[in-house]
């Protein structure tokens, strides 16, 4: 920040001062709305670029000109590029994101169906996989070196190395067609009870919790190691506390920080980035929507899915932000 | 026992055929009377349709965008969704494609085959409770015609000029004659609903064997059995569900463990591997789709019809469908039907690859340099492949085939239909009228090979409202012939339908009209415990 803008904005200067974390957030939601202003302009004019528009892409091989022409006429997709970005904007900030062209159903409606079905999963696998991962991560310090630690580290570096889909393979292999114990495919559908949703889910949840474990996991292990080399550990040591009490009430709060930042890029992970998933496993998340969207060039709820998605990483980060700056108190006055 | 006979056997395991029945017919279709007697009693006997349990189906094909109206249905999954809960005025035979009664009992032409009547059948309910009429009929046509309302069948909408009820009759009146139009009427779009689904076209309430209980787009759809179902040779189990699965080892795994019963699109490359799991039978049936190399007839150098011949001799038929099709298929003859069309000419010469022959017309036609054909993975699957594998023949005939790899987006648009030389995918048609016209008529939108021919154009018109079969049977050759030796059309093959269901699924009728025994698959078997 210049000079300038210090002197002048002096009540906002003492604002920051009083509320740090309050001042963070603010500025952190301004950036946000511009950062999703951004995100919808790319994938605007990403989906532009490329080759053949909705009404081509829709009709496929049995396209005429003429019905080609008439979708065109009837979306308005023969006017100019910026006047179809601004009047989706103008409906977008007032909550308002148009209807699908392809099914010609209000997209809000059937995004929030597939949202929560993709924040069932990913909060499902989240409440399994950052406790786990975390309370691996000490127990391999707790036995740093010794058998424990790395069979911990072999076997979550072997899962986070094989992509996504085989491991939904093995597991489906296994578990569904060997010995026959789990429900595949994992469709969920309205009216389902809630133990059957969450048999359903038992497959794709183990995948994403084998695939983000090592991650936030090694995570732990590097940023307690760390704090564990420092003085302030060396004294816990030998004042006579026990290890593993030493990593809980010492280490593990000065480490937290790292942790929370990779915790909070897995979870974003979760809800983002689980198309594959949502695939091999036939389950009805957001992922498979966008994506199914994407082939058609159907814009509005290409522009939808992925304003949720942008939105959903932005916060998630921001949370881990200001998390991180709670745990912390250091991080609060920057210098 | 040949297909037929083991269809009509199957019709009296399904209790839609009478003793009577099906002795004339199978003795019409060559069996000895003993012969035909024994096997209406071993049928009737052996595998008595069980009814009841839960049929569960894996289909690839569905999406979020799919809609309930049977007018925009354009999926696979769709497809089967709308046979279960409705029916169509008339159907096709599954193992001849000749039409036979729905919802319209019987039929008759006007000697032109302009007007025709058709009788509606009496004492049939929609699930609603309401009993269907004429005027449902006659509403239900009329919706489709209309532009506003995107059917999927409105080309062939567009030949009718008039519909009106007469009585209990439906009466069309057409622009021109047309031999086919009971045939047309079978369209899968074509579903009859309570006063044609003006008043909700989503409503999904037909007159079909079973009745929907849910439905989510691109993920399930649930159905019960309709209780008031008007026929007994259908509707077996006692309900029924079908589950969106677009990938293709997700509906692999769901069938081998027992999840589902049936899974449709079953990849070539990976049959051989199904084929071993114990519980799982292939189902492979004969079908109407063709992979095509195609050429621009008015376009330099395909102008010339030696290069034409001469591409066409440097294909190896045999070779593509053992690769590509992994064997599920037959041999393509460079125009665009085979036998599962009614009125098929029988007995033209199967061209086959001759390197030699090709090379004498490539000589003659004084081309020089390559040949360039674009391609793409969306034209049909194995597409480059089996553009390279053709590049490979064509190098033994001496012609320089260059293959072009074009991007999937947008091939449709820029490549198909646009540039002269480059590979593609037809779906079939009803009838052979329909084929002709969509893509080989002068004017047609879809005349991908640039086949200008009035000859021909003037055939096809004729043969359109000939009601005599046999002088139409002997033009459809004549047209077959010019297509295949002086059109622009290289027809390497036709893909089966390759579907796979469990052992315990029992009465599968291999339908030749389309995929998934026509869609009906839902309908006509049943599980054995």
């Amino acid at each position: 920040m210049s000079n300038s803008t210090e002197t002048e904005s002096l009540p906002g200067q003492r604002f920051r001062e009083r509320f740090p974390l309050l001042a963070l957030v603010i500025e952190r939601m301004l950036l946000s709305v511009l950062l999703l202003f951004a995100v919808s302009v790319l994938i605007f004019g990403g989906v532009e670029a490329l080759p053949g528009d909705f009404a081509s892409t829709y009709l496929g091989q049995s396209a005429t000109p003429q019905a080609v022409a008439n979708i065109r006429a009837e979306l308005g997709l023969d006017r100019p590029l910026v006047t179809r970005y601004f009047e989706w904007l103008g409906g977008a900030v007032q909550g308002d994101f148009g209807t699908s062209w392809a099914s010609r159903n209000s997209v809000s409606e059937q995004v929030g169906n597939r949202l929560g079905n993709s924040l069932f999963l990913a909060g499902f696998a989240a409440v399994i996989a950052v406790p786990l991962a975390v309370g691996l991560g000490m127990l391999s310090v707790h036995f740093r070196d010794r058998l424990p630690d790395k069979i911990i580290n072999v076997i979550s570096l072997a899962a986070i190395s094989l992509p996504e889909f085989f491991i939904g393979y093995l597991l489906i292999l296994y578990f569904a067609v060997n010995f026959g114990v789990a429900t595949f495919p994992a469709t969920v559908f309205e009216g389902m009870g809630l133990i059957e949703r969450i048999k359903a889910i038992a497959l794709p949840t183990a995948t994403l919790v084998l695939v983000v474990l090592a991650h936030m996991m090694r995570m732990t292990r590097a940023a307690i190691l760390s704090v564990m080399s420092s003085a302030y550990m060396e004294t816990a040591e030998l004042k006579g506390l026990s290890a593993w009490r030493a990593i809980v009430k010492h280490a593990a709060p000065n480490a937290l920080a790292p942790i929370i930042n990779v915790v909070a890029l897995n979870l974003a992970y979760l809800v983002v980035g689980v198309v594959v998933v949502e695939v091999v496993f036939v389950y009805p998340g957001m992922g498979q929507y966008m994506v199914d969207a994407v082939t058609v060039r159907d814009m509005p709820v290409v522009q939808a899915c992925g304003l949720i998605f942008a939105a959903v990483y932005i916060f998630l980060n921001m949370l881990a932000d200001i998390l991180a700056i709670v745990a912390n108190p250091r991080l609060r006055h920057p210098r | 026992m040949n297909d037929f006979t083991k269809y009509l056997a199957g019709r009296v395991t399904a209790g839609g055929m009478n003793r009577r029945e099906f002795m004339g017919r199978a003795m019409a279709a060559g069996l000895t009377l003993t012969a035909a007697s024994q096997l209406f009693t071993e049928s009737a006997e052996a595998q008595q349709p069980k009814k009841g349990g839960h049929l569960k189906l894996g289909l690839e094909g569905a999406a979020a965008t799919d809609s309930r109206d049977p007018a925009k249905a354009l999926s696979q999954f769709m497809f089967v969704v709308s046979r279960c809960w409705g029916d169509m005025i008339v159907e096709a035979e599954p193992l001849t494609g000749k039409p036979v009664p729905a919802l319209a009992e019987n039929w008759e032409p006007s000697p032109d085959a302009v007007t025709w009547t058709f009788k509606i059948r009496s004492g049939v309910k929609f699930h609603n409770g309401k009993t269907l009429t004429v005027d449902d009929i006659v509403a239900t046509l009329r919706r489709h015609t209309d532009e506003k309302a995107e059917s999927g069948a409105l080309g062939v909408m567009k030949s009718i000029k008039d519909i009106k009820a007469d009585g209990d009759n439906l009466v069309l009146t057409l622009t021109e004659g047309n031999a086919d139009l009971p045939l047309l009427l079978t369209d899968y779009h074509l579903v009859v609903q309570p006063n044609g689904g003006v008043d909700d076209p989503n409503a999904m309430i037909g007159t079909g064997p079973y009745k929907v209980a849910s439905f989510e787009p691109g993920v399930r759809a649930t159905f019960e059995k309709n209780a008031d179902d008007w026929r007994s040779d259908r509707g077996f189990v006692d309900s029924v569900e079908l589950i969106a699965m677009n990938d293709a080892t997700a509906r692999i795994a769901a069938l081998s463990s027992g999840q589902v019963h049936y899974i449709n699109r079953v990849d070539p490359k990976t049959v051989a591997l199904l084929k071993r799991a114990p519980t799982v039978e292939i189902l492979s049936t004969s079908g109407r789709g063709h992979y095509v190399f195609i050429m621009h007839c008015n376009t330099a150098p395909f102008d010339n019809n030696d290069l034409r011949l001469a591409l066409k001799y440097a294909m190896d038929r045999e070779n593509m469908v053992k690769t590509i099709l992994g064997g599920y298929g037959k041999v393509g003859n460079d125009f665009p039907i085979n036998s599962t069309y009614a009125l098929f000419p029988e007995g033209i010469e199967q061209r086959a690859y001759d390197p030699d022959k090709a090379s004498f017309h490539y000589k003659k036609s004084g081309h020089s340099g390559s040949v360039l054909l674009r391609t793409s993975e969306v034209a049909f699957p194995g597409a480059v492949d089996a553009a390279v594998l053709y590049q490979q023949s064509a190098k033994k005939a001496g012609i320089n085939v260059e293959v072009k790899r074009e991007p999937g987006d947008g091939y449709w648009t820029n490549v198909w239909n646009v540039q002269p030389f480059s590979t593609s995918y037809w779906g079939g048609r009803p009838t052979q009228d329909q084929m002709y016209s969509t893509a080989y008529l002068s004017t047609a939108d879809w005349n991908d090979t640039r086949f200008q021919r009035p000859d021909f154009d003037k055939l096809l018109l004729e043969a359109r409202s000939e009601l005599d079969e046999t002088k139409r049977k002997d033009m459809y050759r004549t047209m077959a012939m010019m297509v295949r030796d002086e059109g622009g059309l290289i027809l390497p093959m036709f893909n089966d339908f390759v579907n796979a269901a469990s052992k315990k699924v029992k009465g599968y009728v291999h339908d030749i009209g389309n995929d998934m025994s026509n869609g009906y698959v839902a309908t006509r078997v049943w599980l054995d415990a």
